[in-house]
């Protein structure tokens, strides 16, 4: 993994709450810096996905401060969030491609949204499936593509505009384990690259898979550290912790 | 955005381009109606503007008669007076002829001897008196209006239509307003997935918003061509209809070509409305999201 001491993203005491609800996150405090990779660990209703919203700026918190590269993302004028946006690149467990593009289209979105000028899209677009090993699939619809294919698209999507942050939400969840570790592997060589990637999962084997990464554990709605990536700037080798 | 759009393209598939086609042939309808009464009451208030009419009420024929040529005579040296022409008794004869029959008989049914005066300019009140002074000595039993009295009526109805035709026009672009507001918003609710994508990756709201536009804009145009064609030829074959009246009431409502230009413009006009209501639609719900 890359090392980086910049501060990518920052929370402090956020709480999120839905309409009458009690609070599904509490007190959430953590601090992700530059070229590190996460697991966001915890059971099925922790929160997991709520915290990475609030992350990808999908999802205002109920209380707290959400800072990004540097900025107060809670703040900050609504008309300068995309631009904010553009550097996170986020990886879904449903994929979420647009259904009626073909493979290219989807992934030359975030170029296109960008203002590349057209000529220039082609080029890094098929470089990227190549890259996941599409090359074959560029003109597929979603619908004609497997799981598998679907994520590594909805991957290249996430990641061809060079983002400082990958959040990826159970990217593996619906991938045979072969595939899941592929998967990882990519996200492992963005990483190399000084993506900071935040993945979040439920599946302690993708966490052995690399024993260098950082672990953030939800566990009904507070958030622990078992790896102290929270108390204590990243270091390397840290082991992987038992309650992950 | 991309080269296949975001959101599929569906020509005349759904009842939007439908409902604006029905909406542009009924504002074209409406704007014709509203033009071409325009003119006609432009036009009959030309022609009566100078307009003078003198009755010599007299039950005695021959007195009639006399005071008649004398007032034509004491007109024709008035300064301003274009025009005195004596009403033939068979004009007149024709004029009542729907209301006392073919054959009156002047001992019985007395009826008056009429002027027509054209003046240089409108017949205004002072106008109208300085007459009745001239006359007053030479015709007693003269009686001058002014013709545009006559007609006032008629023209205030003429303006009441006309403005409602406005009223309609405005009210169907409301309802055109309408109807692109809830196809905009189910439009919204169908591709929201897709919302949230491009949302997600950084598109801004005014790109988000020109997806809708262009959807909504392409089906506008296509509906109002349609309503365009519904709308032109029901004015035309109306005003075929109303041509072969020869009414010159009606001749004067023929729409010039200014009017043409603006029943072209009423399809752009609703293609405008169209994708700048679904822009404030697209925009005021993407507010709601982060």
């Amino acid at each position: 993994m890359s090392e980086g001491s910049g501060e990518i993203a920052r929370f402090e005491n956020v709480g999120l709450r839905y309409e009458q609800d009690g609070e599904v996150l509490s007190d959430i405090g953590f601090t992700l810096h530059a070229g590190h990779f996460y697991f966001l660990t915890g059971a099925s209703g922790a929160g997991k996905s709520s915290l990475l919203r609030m992350l990808y700026l999908a999802q205002r918190p109920s209380r707290g401060v959400i800072s990004l590269f540097g900025a107060d993302a809670i703040t900050m004028p609504r008309a300068a969030l995309p631009a904010l946006r553009r550097r996170i690149g986020v990886v879904y467990q449903d994929y979420r491609l647009v259904p009626h593009l073909s493979a290219f289209d989807n992934v030359a979105l975030p170029l296109r949204l960008a203002g590349m000028p057209e000529r220039e899209v082609a080029q890094p677009v098929i470089d990227m499936l190549e890259w996941v090993g599409l090359a074959d699939r560029m003109q597929a619809r979603p619908a004609t593509l497997s799981g598998g294919e679907q994520q590594r698209v909805a991957i290249a999507r996430a990641v061809i505009g060079r983002p400082d942050l990958l959040v990826a939400d159970e990217p593996t969840g619906n991938v045979d384990p072969d595939m899941a570790v592929k998967l990882l592997r990519l996200f492992e060589a963005l990483n190399r690259l000084g993506t900071t990637v935040v993945v979040a999962t439920h599946d302690l084997h993708l966490l052995r898979k690399l024993p260098e990464s950082l672990i953030m554990r939800l566990d009904k709605g507070r958030l622990s550290d078992p790896t102290g990536a929270l108390r204590y700037p990243p270091r390397r080798n840290l082991p992987v912790g038992n309650g992950a | 955005m991309s080269r296949g759009g975001l959101v599929p393209q569906a020509r005349l598939s759904g009842p939007t381009p439908w409902v604006i086609a029905i909406m542009v042939a009924l504002t074209v309808i409406a704007a014709a109606t509203g033009l071409a009464l325009r003119n006609i009451a432009n036009a009959a208030a030309l022609d009566v503007a100078g307009g003078v009419t003198v009755q010599i009420i007299e039950a005695q024929a021959p007195l009639r008669d006399q005071q008649a040529r004398a007032a034509v005579r004491a007109l024709g040296g008035v300064r301003g007076v274009v025009s005195a022409r004596m009403v033939p008794q068979g004009e007149v004869d024709d004029l009542l002829a729907p209301w006392l029959g073919a054959a009156v008989d002047q001992d019985l049914v007395p009826v008056p001897a009429l002027i027509d005066v054209r003046l240089d300019g409108a017949a205004g009140p002072a106008r109208v008196a300085a007459l009745r002074a001239v006359l007053r000595d030479v015709a007693p039993a003269a009686r001058v209006d002014a013709q545009g009295g006559w007609l006032a009526p008629v023209f205030e109805a003429m303006d009441s239509l006309r403005w409602l035709a406005v009223a309609m026009v405005a009210l169907l672009a409301v309802a055109l307003a309408a109807a692109v507001l809830l196809s905009t918003r189910s439009a919204l609710g169908a591709h929201r997935q897709t919302i949230e994508i491009v949302h997600n990756l950084g598109g801004t709201d005014g790109q988000i918003a020109r997806i809708f536009q262009r959807l909504i804009g392409l089906d506008a145009a296509l509906g109002s061509l349609v309503g365009l064609g519904v709308g032109l030829g029901a004015v035309l074959g109306l005003g075929s209809r109303f041509a072969a009246l020869g009414a010159g009431l009606i001749i004067g409502g023929v729409l010039g070509p200014v009017d043409w230009l603006v029943l072209a413009l009423v399809p752009l006009a609703a293609v405008v409305l169209a994708v700048l209501t679904a822009r404030l639609a697209v925009l005021a719900a993407l507010r709601k999201m982060l």
